[in-house]
């Protein structure tokens, strides 16, 4: 019941190429991204100072990164003040030791959980089943991706990859290993399909007596943690449980409320593209009568320190996961969600990855290079994270190696393997680019051989030839042109 | 006036009609063009690539050899986004290593004087009539680049409006990249395959006899697509559209 993993998947070319092939997948993304992406546009249009939003949600950011071992600690103040506990984890092993000791000390056995990027990223629900306690997911598409034993492929709709009947027939063959099984007869209509998600769940709110969630924001100032939804699930978690136990990103913090309010525009616009979300939900420590009676707050890092390091790859950390770069991504389109190897799938996840977890392996090295640049994640951000800079910036660490932090330190790392040949034309090409000369004497062998050039190449060429005709050689450069018809004239240098 | 062309390593090797078009085009405005044989490649595919160090002399190569003019004219949107977006940047990062001024320098020379085709007919010439004379069906595709690096709007499309005997066919989903993206098409192909196989049954959708970019290298991939598909529409450089008058046809 541990679902999928992301272990062990192949890089992001040879796992994008197989999704291609889907058209399944493809109709279903492509159908889901196109209808919100025209949504958003409609949501942002209506508001006459977008663009003066968009850079105050950056400026914010930026700010409070920059001191963000200060509103740590006012945040650590402040929950402790009004009774909640604050526990700092490193990395995600210690998030989750923390949190599978948190809910072993209730004596519980099932938790309830808020849809969570967090603790979708350190796999909480994989090492809590290690240590016997279920967790359910309660978001709709969660519910959906947990018992299909799959994978979320989308930060907003995780689901997204599905389509309705597909979902009958998750709901039919596995809800009942979870709980109450699904009605007899149900069909794929999505009034069914969400009454048989809320039969299946509302059991589940009434008996835990634990809930884990994550936080879109914390503030500072007061405290004070901040789940933004549609559904409701997520505040039946916050408020029925005895315990309540939140992972958060230290990154999430804003000083002010203030500044929450630039962010609660620019989040529900720019992913569901409604101009305030159904459900809002705030929580302060704990208040006596009223919601948890104990609250854990589990600040992560788990690379982020790492990430704020490199300054032109710390943008990053401005992301307020509202899913708007996957939607209009026509990469993410076409390879799907779980091509990215992790829980941030999409251009954020293509700049987030290999900065959190490093660009050891061949998947996250491969990552940086899941993108045209053609800019369209840039446009639409809503804390303008320039994505192809920080794409470009990573392929560089790839393809060069260089300094970068490490569990606070700094280490030199070796470029990643496979790209020898690659580097070596580059050096070979920024030759002949450097001398003129050799450049117009490699043309005109080219022109002169032009009618021997296959039309279909051998090696790497090959992929594009493969659906691709290759252009025919001229028969004479631009440059032998000039020469010829304007001779020495207008030379310069 | 008296401008330097910068025809790009993909136009001067592969396109050079492009090239011819943009001299015809400027020299028919009274623009007296120059082509200083020093300049290569704007440096795109090294550092989009991640191979920023392999694109220092191309930066210190395209400052010297443009040296001595007031503007540069390019008919490619993603060179000249390049010199203008990365240039800077490659200064920036070269300095921050602690290699001095000098990429900074050579950066400040060429971002100011550096426009694309479009811009410079529109911008510094002042004209959305060049005279031109097409007579064709044609559709619009905005290359990325051009689009959203360095926001050439609709000035292409003014330029297109304007010329005589052309019906310009709108692109549905004109604004989605077209799968090109340089190295991306070998490192990613399968994706990129894909991409273009839908930007190119969009264009023949259209019905439009030709498809018109600003960019030579998304117009390969376009095209070469479109080649293979079967269809008829071919690809067009915007400057080949505009450097074309009646008297060519009679
Ligand atoms: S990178 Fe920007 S657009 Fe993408 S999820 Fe984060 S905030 Fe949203």
């Amino acid at each position: 019941m541990s679902g999928g993993t992301y272990l062990g998947m192949p890089a992001f070319p040879k796992a994008a190429s197989e999704s291609t092939q889907n058209l399944t997948l493809r109709g279903n993304l492509r159908h889901a991204t196109h209808t919100i992406r025209d949504k958003r546009a409609k949501a942002v249009a209506e508001l006459d100072d977008w663009a003066g939003l968009r850079a105050a949600g950056a400026a914010i950011k930026n700010r409070t990164l920059r001191h963000l071992d200060h509103y740590l600690e006012q945040v650590e103040a402040a929950v402790t003040a009004a009774g909640g506990q604050v526990h700092w984890a490193a990395d995600a092993a210690e998030a989750n030791r923390i949190v599978t000791g948190l809910v072993r000390a209730t004596g519980e056995t099932e938790v309830v959980k808020v849809k969570s990027m967090a603790t979708q990223e350190i796999g909480l629900n994989d090492a809590l089943a290690e240590a016997g306690i279920t967790a359910c997911e309660t978001d709709l598409a969660e519910l959906i991706v947990q018992l299909g034993d799959d994978l979320p492929s989308h930060i907003l709709v995780p689901a997204i990859h599905r389509n309705r009947s597909e979902i009958r027939d998750i709901f039919r063959e596995k809800m009942a290993d979870w709980g109450r099984p699904a009605p007899d007869g149900l069909t794929d209509t999505p009034r069914e399909l969400a009454e048989a998600a809320r039969l299946h769940l509302r059991e589940k709110f009434l008996r835990a007596k634990v809930a884990i969630s994550g936080a879109n924001f914390m503030v500072a100032e007061t405290g004070t943690l901040v789940v933004v939804e549609s559904e409701g699930n997520g505040r039946m978690c916050l408020t029925l449980p005895e315990t309540l136990i939140s992972v958060v990103g230290i990154e999430k913090v804003v000083p002010t409320w203030q500044d929450l309010e630039v962010f609660l525009q620019l989040l529900p616009r720019s992913s569901t593209a409604e101009r305030m979300n159904p459900y809002t939900s705030m929580w302060t420590g704990t208040t006596d009568g009223d919601g948890p009676r104990t609250f854990h707050l589990v600040l992560l890092d788990n690379g982020r320190t790492d990430t704020l390091a490199d300054t032109v790859g710390r943008q990053a950390l401005r992301c307020i996961r509202c899913s708007a770069c996957l939607n209009v991504c026509p990469v993410y389109e076409r390879a799907g969600g779980h091509a990215y190897g992790s829980a941030y799938p999409g251009p954020i996840g293509a700049i987030l990855t290999p900065q959190l977890r490093g660009t050891d392996s061949e998947l996250d090295a491969s990552l940086p290079y899941a993108s045209t640049l053609c800019g369209a994640c840039y446009e639409v951000c809503p804390v303008a994270i320039d994505i192809p800079e920080v794409l470009v910036h990573l392929r560089e660490r790839v393809v060069e190696g260089g300094e970068v932090t490490r569990n606070g330190r700094k280490v030199t790392i070796r470029p990643a393997k496979g790209h020898a040949a690659e580097r070596a034309a580059m050096r070979a090409a920024r030759w002949t680019l450097d001398h003129p000369g050799a450049l117009r004497r490699l043309q005109r062998l080219a022109s002169r051989t032009r009618r021997l050039h296959p039309r279909r190449l051998p090696g790497p060429g090959r992929a594009w030839t493969d659906t691709r005709t290759v252009p025919e050689v001229p028969a004479e450069s631009f440059r032998d042109w000039w020469q010829r018809t304007r001779g020495g004239e207008g030379s310069g240098k | 006036m008296r401008v330097a062309l910068f025809v790009t390593c993909v136009n001067d090797t592969l396109f050079p009609r492009t090239g011819r078009a943009v001299v015809t085009l400027l020299e028919r405005l009274g623009v007296e063009v120059d082509f200083p044989p020093a300049q290569t490649c704007c440096g795109q595919p090294q550092f989009n690539t991640g191979y920023r160090h392999e694109t220092e002399p191309l930066v210190r190569r395209y400052a010297a050899a443009f040296d001595d003019y007031e503007y540069v004219v390019t008919p490619s949107g993603s060179c000249a986004a390049m010199v203008r977006d990365n240039y800077p940047r490659i200064g920036a990062k070269a300095a921050a290593e602690g290699r001095g001024q000098e990429l900074t320098e050579a950066a400040a020379s060429a971002v100011p004087k550096t426009y694309e085709l479009t811009e410079f007919l529109v911008d510094v010439l002042q004209v959305t009539d060049v005279g031109a004379y097409y007579p064709h069906t044609v559709t619009y595709h905005p290359t990325c680049h051009g689009l959203r690096m360095l926001g050439l709007g609709d000035r292409p499309r003014r330029l297109l409006e304007h010329v005589k005997g052309l019906e310009l066919r709108e692109l549905p989903g004109a604004e989605e990249c077209c799968g090109f993206g340089g190295t991306f098409a070998v490192k990613n192909a399968a994706v990129s395959a894909a991409m273009g196989a839908d930007k190119a049954r969009s264009i023949d959708s259209t019905g439009a006899e030709a498809v018109c970019t600003v960019d030579n290298s998304c117009q390969m991939h376009i095209g070469g697509t479109l080649a293979r598909l079967g269809s008829p529409v071919r690809p067009v450089h915007i400057a080949e559209i505009l450097a074309g008058t009646e008297e060519d046809t009679r």
